[in-house]
């Protein structure tokens, strides 16, 4: 137990070492959400109609930026070499990583939504259903994206081309998403939506692990 | 003309000038944040449409001012640099940017709280709001830029660079109530001879806009002088200062003592 | 004095919530930047004091070093 606790505290311990990597995506995740007022149209019922897509694209956009770097710092110092022949499960290292990756990445997306739905007028049943939604959605996109970074963890170009892997596989997700928060707009119930979105993430938290494991194995020879 | 400022292109004198100007600051800006916030909160006169909310006003002009200033004064610090190659104009200009990011997000929250009962909405996408919002992001650009390189001199020209682009935000920012329909109303206090805010309720704002500007004045000073640290760290003066003040901290202390044997 | 009691001055005319919300954030935003400022300086001639010493303890045992051999 105290290895993996040991990863858990080093990732951590990295990740505010280095707190402009993590506040870069969350500023490029509030420019993104500004410039769709500027763009579109400040009209408040106009931004409460696209809000919840805004919101979400922008989250998938920024986490795409933040992703790159669950993998490559361990990559660059021979860390993850050491991680692949100590022996030690590699689902269960990726699955260690990932939650802390998601730890630092994705809970101050959740800290900054308020503001984000205050900027897109969103109303207070929309703003709990797209908590939730990202509550259970964040987690899937961590998950799922591991998988892609682990491909493309050693190359040069990755970042353009992780984007282009991982966006068609995260549609459904905000398809879902979205369509759970336009049923709040509308005073519907969405449980459905919530209970597919959390479907997926059962299985990516079951299922994954192995699918990094065998991308680094892949992408590490 | 400027001859005077020379001397202060050295770090050992701007740490000396920031020594010796700290106390006035901090001293001015609580003196005059004191008067003017009691003044305005319990003495002013109520506005008549707006009642006892308008009181915000004695935070949220003078930090929007202030927060324009600000960025106008790292603009200048970081042209000072480029042009004469000073490191203490870079070291001022990061050392300014936080407080006025601070003062820009002050402006930014008590302006949505003051719009909440006034508009009945927390945020508008209006021409000023929006435009003081691109201000916050420029702060927070100039930031991050300085902190992405490890040689801080670099660091220094492409902040400074990036400072320099976005003061055309200022008079935008400015104007924005003039050349756009905004919900914001138009300024208050631009006109000298005849202000539209009755003189009861402008000294309070006055003295707190004096008091907002000391206390900007005085973080500035202790974040040059940490900015002066860090990058002097190896000179002699910085040692025997850092030396001086663990030696006053703990006089009985076996680590000072083994401090005084070693130096 | 604009208010008749205390109460009254809490209250600010039915604003309470707005006012003191903006006052307080404000304060607590000047507090945190002025607060991190000093605590960054404490630290940093610690920092300077610390390395100094490493530096003096690295020139001793190489002193040492060359003293042996």
């Amino acid at each position: 137990m105290s290895l993996y606790q040991g990863i858990f505290k080093r990732d951590m311990q990295v990740a505010f070492k280095q707190k402009a990597e993590l506040v870069q995506p969350l500023m490029f995740l509030l420019m993104v959400v500004t410039l769709f007022p500027l763009g579109v149209s400040p009209s408040p019922d106009t931004l409460q109609r696209i809000g919840p897509g805004v919101i979400w694209i922008a989250a998938i956009l920024s986490s795409l930026m933040a992703m790159e770097r669950l993998f490559r710092d361990d990559f660059q110092d021979g860390a993850l070499e050491q991680y692949m022949l100590s022996g030690m499960p590699l689902p269960a290292v990726s699955a260690v990583k990932v939650a802390a990756h998601w730890l630092v990445s994705f809970v101050p997306l959740l800290l900054l939504s308020p503001l984000l739905a205050m900027f897109l007028n969103l109303t207070v049943d929309m703003y709990i259903a797209l908590v939730l939604t990202l509550i259970l959605g964040t987690p899937l996109l961590s998950l799922i994206g591991a998988i892609a970074v682990g491909l493309t963890v050693g190359l040069q170009k990755g970042g353009v081309l992780l984007a282009l892997l991982l966006i068609p596989v995260f549609i459904p997700l905000l398809i879902f998403a979205t369509s759970a928060v336009d049923s709040a707009a509308l005073q519907l119930p969405y449980h459905a939506q919530l209970a597919i979105i959390a479907a997926m993430l059962l299985l990516a938290a079951a299922l994954s692990p192995f699918a990094i494991a065998y991308s680094l194995k892949v992408s590490q020879n | 003309m400027w001859k005077w400022l020379h001397p202060y292109a050295k770090t050992e004198r701007a740490y000396q000038l920031c020594l010796t100007l700290q106390p006035w600051f901090w001293v001015g800006a609580l003196a005059c944040l004191s008067v003017g916030t009691v003044w305005g909160l319990a003495f002013a006169p109520q506005d008549y449409q707006q009642g006892d909310s308008f009181r915000i006003i004695y935070i949220h002009v003078p930090s929007a001012i202030l927060s324009m200033g600000t960025y106008v004064a790292m603009a200048i610090a970081a042209l000072v640099g480029m042009v004469w190659q000073w490191r203490t104009a870079y070291m001022s200009m990061i050392a300014m940017a936080p407080i006025g990011a601070v003062m820009t997000f002050i402006a930014l929250f008590t302006g949505a709280a003051w719009g909440k009962p006034m508009w009945g909405a927390w945020w508008v996408w209006d021409a000023r709001l929006t435009s003081e919002l691109i201000l916050l992001f420029l702060y927070m650009g100039v930031i991050a830029l300085y902190g992405a390189f490890e040689d801080k001199q670099q660091a220094g020209k492409a902040a400074g660079v990036m400072a320099l682009v976005g003061v055309v935000n200022i008079p935008i920012i400015h104007y924005s109530v003039e050349w756009w329909n905004t919900l914001h109303q138009g300024a208050t206090i631009s006109k000298f001879d005849n202000p539209s805010i009755a003189p009861e309720m402008l000294w309070p704002l006055l003295i707190n806009l004096l008091g907002f500007a000391f206390f900007i004045g005085a973080v500035t000073t202790v974040r040059l002088r940490n900015e002066i640290v860090l990058r002097e760290m190896h000179r002699p003066w910085v040692q025997a200062l850092a030396m001086n003040k663990a030696l006053n901290q703990q006089p009985g202390d076996a680590a000072t003592a083994s401090l005084k044997e070693g130096s | 004095m604009q208010f008749e009691s205390f109460a009254d001055f809490l209250n600010m005319g039915g604003y309470a919530f707005y006012v003191w919300l903006s006052f307080g954030v404000t304060l607590l935003a000047m507090g945190i930047i002025a607060i991190q400022s000093f605590s960054k300086h404490r630290d940093l001639l610690k920092q300077v004091v610390v390395e100094k010493e490493r530096k003096a303890r690295i020139k001793k045992a190489r002193q040492q070093q060359q003293d042996n051999t």
